[in-house]
């Protein structure tokens, strides 16, 4: 059974957007994609000021079994991203929650955030 | 996913966490917790490998040597009892069928370890070869032995715990009957992770009780369980070929740097010879290469590997993260008059230059 904090939605494609409450939302990928991917090895992730519309590709998140892209929950500009991923991306398995977020964004429109799958979704999603 | 085989051990793995998943039509451990603990693992201390999914084959008779010798690339005449040779077996186009592990284990007495993928395929070969032979019996006893690995420099030391067997003075690519935990088999000084370590073969029916017995006496000195996972990126730090990737139909031992491995002096030839004779010089003929990035990216088998002009020459046969080195590392087959030259691959839009490095990837402190 895989963590799935409430404080937070989902996206059907793993990821989670937390709303920071400062204008801002951070992104990470929820820990059962993390335990489905195993070891993750290399996180790449978007530039600062990159503008994402929802569903675009931003990154790629790797592990030693493939290399699976990564979908914006929602649109925004990237505001920034988590660098320590950079020679650290085991964070991402150890802390998929906290440490291993991947990238804040401005949001274009925060109402987005509520079209996204609450915990006791994405938990039937995953189950 | 009902029809995959099981080793003897799949429930041990099921209670210790293992990821199942098919390999080879097995249904395998890719990993327990984390390929990358189990590897630095194996480095560090040890690692304990089910690969009861490996064939085994006994080969007897009078005519067991002269086949042999006839069947494989390297020099069986070499062995003698209580000694291991590796070696390729070829068809008549220096092709791999397969690579395998002989054994001599007394006058005309051999056994054979082969690739699990290939247990249908190499019997069939090697019965078809046999019969130019008056007195060769080959006996499939894959189903009979489960074999475990214990591997790493505490290997030793964990299996002295378990056996009256001297194992100080039992050489790397030697072997002795023997009994461990109290289960009889063969302890092999072998393995396929670049370090010291052994190979039990053994009864089928005694696999869980030595694995209980082997995780117990080596959890106190770091042993973790290790999957095929781990297995694969540690034979690849090591730059050991695996059946599939650097050796296959089309890659020869010649190619795949196994030069060592193909007799060519042996007095009445083997199957393969004239076109490995002929591949060795032929200038132009493909190599497989080993080599690093210096970024984590993983280099995936099949990308193509670009000359300077960027045009494909090449392609990657494996590709890992090396999670000592914490850096991409892989092989990769190309034309032979192209190692000197500057080499790259892409990865999603980013051009990565191959650094060419002669194996092992890491500092290995085998005993020998």
């Amino acid at each position: 059974m895989s963590d799935i904090p409430a404080d937070r939605r989902y996206a059907k494609s793993h990821e989670w957007v937390l709303n920071d409450g400062d204008g801002l939302v951070t992104v990470g990928i929820s820990d059962y994609a993390q335990e489905s991917l195993g070891d993750i090895t290399f996180v790449e992730a978007p530039a600062v000021g990159d503008t994402l519309s929802a569903g675009d590709v931003f990154g790629v998140v790797e592990s030693v079994k493939a290399a699976s892209d990564l979908y914006a929950p929602i649109g925004g500009e990237v505001v920034a991203v988590n660098e320590a991923l950079d020679s650290a991306p085991e964070t991402v398995n150890q802390s998929p929650y906290a440490n291993g977020w991947i990238m804040k964004l401005r949001p274009a429109d925060v109402a987005q955030i509520a079209g996204l799958l609450d915990s006791e979704a994405y938990a039937a999603e995953t189950a | 996913m009902s029809d995959l085989q099981r080793t003897p051990l799949h429930a041990f793995h099921v209670a210790h966490g293992g990821r199942m998943v098919d390999f080879a039509g097995w249904d395998m451990p890719v990993q327990y917790k984390s390929i990358l603990e189990e590897h630095k693992a194996v480095r560090t201390t040890a690692g304990l490998f089910d690969v009861s999914h490996m064939g085994e084959v006994d080969v007897s008779g009078s005519d067991a040597e002269a086949f042999l010798n006839q069947l494989v690339t390297h020099d069986v005449s070499s062995l003698y009892p209580g000694r291991v040779l590796y070696s390729p077996m070829c068809r008549p186009d220096g092709g791999v069928v397969d690579d395998l592990l002989v054994y001599l284990r007394g006058p005309s007495r051999y056994f054979l370890c082969i690739n699990a993928s290939n247990i249908a395929k190499d019997l069939a070969w090697m019965r078809d070869q046999a019969s130019g032979f008056d007195d060769v019996t080959i006996n499939d006893r894959s189903d009979d032995y489960a074999l475990l690995a214990v591997q790493g420099p505490a290997a030793e030391k964990i299996v002295q715990s378990l056996t009256g067997a001297k194992l100080p003075i039992l050489g790397t690519y030697h072997f002795q009957e023997g009994t461990v935990a109290g289960v009889h088999g063969m302890i092999s000084r072998t393995g396929y992770t670049g370090e010291d370590g052994f190979e039990l073969y053994h009864a089928a029916a005694d696999a869980p009780a030595l694995a209980e017995a082997l995780l117990a006496a080596g959890t106190p000195h770091g042993l973790q369980l290790a999957g095929l996972g781990a297995r694969d990126s540690l034979r690849l730090e090591a730059g050991y070929p695996l059946y599939g990737h650097e050796l296959n139909d089309d890659l020869s031992p010649i190619a795949a740097g196994l030069g060592w491995t193909v007799k060519f002096k042996k007095p009445a030839g083997f199957t393969g010879s004239a076109a490995l004779a002929s591949e060795k010089q032929n200038p132009d003929r493909r190599r497989v290469v080993f080599f690093r990035t210096g970024d984590r990216r993983i280099v995936r088998a099949g990308t193509p590997v670009l000359n300077e002009a960027g045009a494909a020459v090449g392609v990657v046969l494996s590709g890992t993260l090396s999670p000592v080195l914490g850096e991409a590392i892989g092989s990769a087959v190309i034309p032979a008059n192209e190692v000197a030259n500057p080499l790259s691959v892409e990865i999603r839009g980013t051009s990565f230059t191959l650094q060419l490095v002669k194996p092992p990837f890491v500092e290995l402190k085998k005993s020998s």
